[in-house]
């Protein structure tokens, strides 16, 4: 098997999630999309990792960690959200409008 | 002292500062304590030179007259002296010295010399003037210097003006004793001194004009001492203005004699090489045609002699030592000092008239008129003066020089005497010089002064055997009017000179009857004053009795010591003859004298001529000829309405029409030019440009940051999209054109 | 038979394998980000998320293979979907769901691909997987002794990370 291969999927899903954070107004899909972007990292991390023993494994074992607790806090605040606002529309977000 | 005889003016020039700084310390009219002795020792001194120059050896060479010159000062003695060892070798080659032209020179004076011993039968000294000088400034070849020349004729008005100053000031302290500016008064007193002493004895002719302005300023000074009334200072500017028109003659004068001279300021030099033939004619006639404005000025010749009446304005005692004894004579004693620029320029040996005779005879007889219709004394005085100052410019005409310095030195002492004793009728009178009103019958008052006055009006009209006689006459044989032997034959000058001492004998007369005979007029009462003022007289009275005896003919005393003999003097090369005493110029002289006296004195003591009494008011000749000299030939109306008024007329229109539209135009031009400027400056480059520009920015700034701002969305995914372009472009970059 | 020859006879049905799943992941996440219904999307997830543990497992991590299945779509997906309940998404269709920067984000995307797939095909073209090291038969034990040893300060700080995210999360979301 190609390395390329794996890693020009991971390519793909990864752009395909940038697409979904700039573009999906709902936040729980933007969370979804970089959940996207984050499996296609995990992907690269192992696809290299296999020439070098187990890093490639262990830090994708980290990076799932990491993923697990932002959902959570990402979730917690697009709650919070959602109660101050009665919506989760990030285009009303713009509090930071200059 | 001959060689420090500098000394002589530096004494007054100090009693100057000193009246002026510690004057007034003295306590009021007490400043004379300064003035007094000071002049005091300037008179001792001047004897003291006088004694010293008389009991000097002359030497029988040019080599010895020139040994008393510096040799800093005098370009043309230094090569004389170089060059006269190699002429006493025998060698007279012009290429033996290195100067050829001034070899020639020794030539020629060197035979002078023994010329000289040869004929007049017994051994005529060289003068050997003394000149010491410094150099005062250097510029490339030009130089200045300031010295002394110290010759007979020097150390004459040495004595002179010394004496005179130390009388008047004598006789001041008690006739302006009181006065508003006492101390202003001996301060400038004691300063004419000074100046009038460093123009007697200066060497060059810059020196000289710097002392003929001097006293100048310090007759202005003087004239106006009283000047809160208008009419003094307006005669101390008649005078200051008169003399500048002809002080205009002197610098030019002095110029062209400064180039023709070959850049030589020196009158050594001058007059050795105008006596030489080393200048060129015309330039030396030129030169003394200007020089003689300047004389014409300053020693109140017709035409310009309008301010010396008018000057009499100022207190007697100045008017007696300025304007009679001392400042006026300035320009006879710068004639005689130049005297071969003249005798040579003017061609005076051999002829019978040129303008120096034909200026002083007419100025002796006009003034002579003139003193006929006065009734002020010292105005009388003064129209006096006028008449003798041109008697002296007369003998300079004729070339009888000895004559013209003889009455200068006389004449000083009579006229000085005649002012101060008017002075003291005055003093007595009310203060009043009117004699026909306020005096009358003084000679029972005031006896000292009646004598010393008739003493000197004798000796002024000419009466043996007082002073006046003696220089008079001499003056008359120096004409060659009646072909004795002189240097030219002057009939014109002789005519005029003896009609003039007629009438000076006249108007004398006249003087003497209205001020001390009759019944007084005035309503003081008069008395004969205190010894500081008769003492003065009577010396004067003395002396101008006296001195005559000073050159007697067949001793000529006089004319030995002063007159010089030498290259820098006409002798009898250059034919200047000196006039014998003739018998009968002397007793047609005395005639005349007499006649006029005895006509006055019959017209005015006896009334004799009864008939002739109103004359003027009948007939209408002589009524006209009375206002011409009443009105004093118009020569005022002249000068201040139509000279100067129609140069002063038109050019004040003329310069206010050019301030008006010239000046104010361009100044109003500039102004208006400056708000139309203004206008667009604050129109299109401010408003427009300038703001335009600093709008522009803000403008730019503000459109800038609005397109910028639209960046700011507040969308956090807007941001995101940007930043993974950015990183995109970024890794392109690496990737295809760093990789 | 040889570890070459195993490694050989393991290529092509691992390389079918990759295929289908690749193609299926692909889709999937395409569905993500361009479906209007917010429910199947997370349910696209759950294919991506399990195509990437095929992938795991293909590249012979078991253990992390097990991880993911367990805990992204076991955990995370199951979060999402509370997260979709409690704000409220609409179920069913729902247009909308896309703000106005689509073309931004097509462009942008294409512009990633571009470069990732350039560098990528340049820079390892025909590099072979090689499972370096031994292939061991226990993945577990060798990924729990390289935790406990060589990461373990990793570990600790994870686990720390952990408990500050679960009490963060906690006191945003508490009502009070």
């Amino acid at each position: 098997m190609l390395l390329n291969q794996f890693l020009l999927l991971a390519a793909v899903l990864f752009c395909v999630g940038v697409y979904g954070v700039i573009v999906r107004r709902n936040g729980v899909l933007v969370l979804m999309s970089i959940e996207l972007i984050l499996n296609a990292v995990n992907i690269n991390l192992v696809a290299f990792g296999t020439s070098a023993g187990l890093a490639g494994q262990v830090f994708a074992l980290f990076v799932i960690t990491v993923a697990a607790a932002e959902v959570g806090v990402g979730l917690a605040i697009v709650l919070l959200i959602y109660r101050n606002r009665r919506s989760i529309d990030l285009d009303e977000l713009s509090e930071l409008k200059g | 002292m001959l060689d420090k005889v500098w000394i002589i003016p530096a004494l007054p020039a100090l009693g100057f500062l000193l009246t002026l700084c510690f004057g007034k310390r003295l306590g009021p009219s007490r400043a004379h304590f300064i003035g007094i002795p000071i002049v005091g020792v300037a008179f001792v001194l001047a004897l003291v030179t006088a004694g010293q120059w008389m009991a000097r050896d002359g030497a029988l060479d040019e080599r010895g007259a020139v040994s008393d010159i510096q040799q800093s000062c005098s370009r043309e003695a230094t090569t004389i002296s170089s060059g006269g060892a190699a002429a006493g070798d025998g060698t007279a080659n012009e290429g033996s010295t290195a100067e050829g032209g001034t070899g020639g020179d020794v030539v020629s004076a060197a035979p002078e010399a023994t010329r000289a011993a040869e004929s007049g039968g017994g051994t005529e000294e060289l003068t050997r003037p003394v000149i010491r000088c410094l150099s005062w400034w250097h510029s490339g070849p030009l130089q200045f210097d300031i010295g002394t020349q110290l010759d007979g004729m020097a150390v004459l008005l040495l004595v002179v003006v010394t004496t005179i100053s130390l009388l008047v000031h004598v006789y001041s302290s008690d006739y302006v004793n009181g006065d508003r500016r006492y101390t202003h008064y001996f301060a400038f007193l004691s300063l004419f001194t000074a100046s009038m002493l460093f123009f007697v004895l200066a060497e060059n002719t810059l020196q000289m004009m710097v002392g003929w302005e001097l006293v100048g300023v310090c007759s202005f000074a003087l004239i106006g001492h009283w000047w809160e009334e208008k009419p003094n200072s307006d005669a101390a500017l008649k005078a200051f203005l008169t003399n500048r028109v002809g002080d205009v003659g002197l610098m030019i004068g002095v110029i062209v004699l400064f180039f023709a001279a070959g850049q030589n300021f020196s009158i050594y030099d001058i007059n050795v090489m105008a006596n030489n033939g080393r200048i060129n004619h015309t330039l030396l006639l030129v030169s003394s045609c200007c020089l003689i404005a300047a004389v014409m000025s300053k020693s109140g010749q017709f035409i310009l002699h309008t301010w010396l009446p008018d000057a009499m304005a100022g207190p007697t005692p100045v008017s007696a030592l300025i304007h009679a004894a001392t400042m006026v004579v300035a320009g006879i004693y710068m004639v005689g000092r130049l005297y071969p620029v003249f005798f040579h320029g003017l061609s005076i040996a051999g002829s019978s008239i040129n303008l120096l005779a034909v200026v002083g005879s007419v100025t002796a007889v006009f003034g002579a008129l003139l003193a006929f219709v006065q009734k002020d004394i010292k105005k009388v005085l003064a129209y006096s003066t006028v008449s003798q100052l041109g008697f002296m410019v007369t003998a300079l005409g004729v070339g009888a020089w000895t004559a013209a310095l003889f009455h200068l030195f006389t004449h000083a002492f009579f006229k000085a005497g005649l002012f101060l004793g008017a002075g003291s009728l005055s003093h007595s009178c009310g203060h009043s010089f009117d004699m026909v009103e306020d005096m009358g019958g003084m000679r029972k008052v005031m006896p000292r002064t009646f004598w010393t006055f008739v003493v000197g009006t004798l000796s002024l009209a000419g009466i043996f055997p007082l002073a006046g006689f003696w220089s008079k006459d001499e003056i008359l044989a120096g004409t060659g009017g009646l072909g004795n032997a002189a240097t030219g034959s002057y009939y014109f000058a002789f005519i005029m000179l003896l009609v003039a001492a007629a009438f000076t004998a006249a108007y004398m007369t006249r003087t003497i009857w209205y001020a001390f005979y009759g019944e007084y007029r005035g309503h003081g009462h008069p008395h004969e004053n205190g010894s500081r003022i008769t003492v003065p007289l009577v010396i004067l009275a003395v002396l101008g009795a006296i001195a005559g005896f000073a050159n007697l003919p067949g001793v000529l005393t006089f004319e030995h010591l002063v007159e010089p003999v030498g290259a820098y003097f006409p002798g009898h090369e250059q034919g200047l003859v000196h006039a014998d005493f003739n018998l009968a110029v002397a007793i047609l002289s005395t005639l005349a004298a007499v006649g006029g006296g005895l006509f006055s004195y019959l017209y005015y003591f006896r009334r004799s001529f009864k008939p002739l009494e109103g004359f003027s008011g009948r007939n209408r000749v002589a009524h006209a000829g009375k206002t011409l000299l009443e009105n004093k030939y118009y020569l005022d109306k002249l000068y201040t309405d139509i000279i100067v008024g129609s140069i002063k007329k038109p050019i004040a229109a003329a310069a206010y029409w050019v301030n008006q539209h010239v000046i104010d135009g361009v100044v109003n031009g500039a102004g208006k030019g400056a708000v139309v400027a203004g206008k667009f400056v604050y129109e299109k480059v401010d408003q427009l440009l300038v703001d335009g520009a600093v709008n522009g920015v803000g403008s730019v700034a503000e459109s800038s940051g609005g397109e910028l701002r639209r960046f700011q969305t507040g969308h956090v995914q807007q941001y995101a999209a940007l930043f993974f372009a950015a990183a995109a472009l970024l890794c392109g970059v690496f990737v295809l054109i760093l990789g | 038979m040889t570890a070459a020859m195993l490694a050989a006879s393991f290529d092509v049905p691992a390389n079918v394998a990759f295929g289908i799943v690749a193609a299926l992941m692909i889709f999937s996440a395409v569905r993500v980000v361009t479906t209007t219904n917010v429910v199947h999307a997370a349910l696209h997830l759950v294919v991506v998320l399990a195509g990437v543990g095929v992938n795991f497992l293909l590249l012979q991590a078991e253990f992390l293979a097990i991880t993911q299945f367990l805990i992204y779509i076991g955990a995370i997906v199951v979060l999402f979907l509370f997260g979709i309940m409690l704000t409220r998404a609409e179920i069913g269709k729902h247009s909308g769901l896309d703000n106005s920067r689509r073309g931004v984000g097509v462009i942008v995307g294409l512009m990633l691909l571009a470069v990732l797939s350039y560098s990528l095909l340049r820079s390892f073209k025909g590099v072979h997987l090689t499972f370096g090291g031994s292939v061991s038969a226990d993945n577990t034990r060798a990924v729990s002794d390289e935790i406990f040893s060589t990461y373990l300060i990793p570990f600790e700080v994870a686990s720390v990370m952990l408990l500050a995210a679960l009490i963060g999360a906690i006191v945003l979301a508490r009502k009070d």
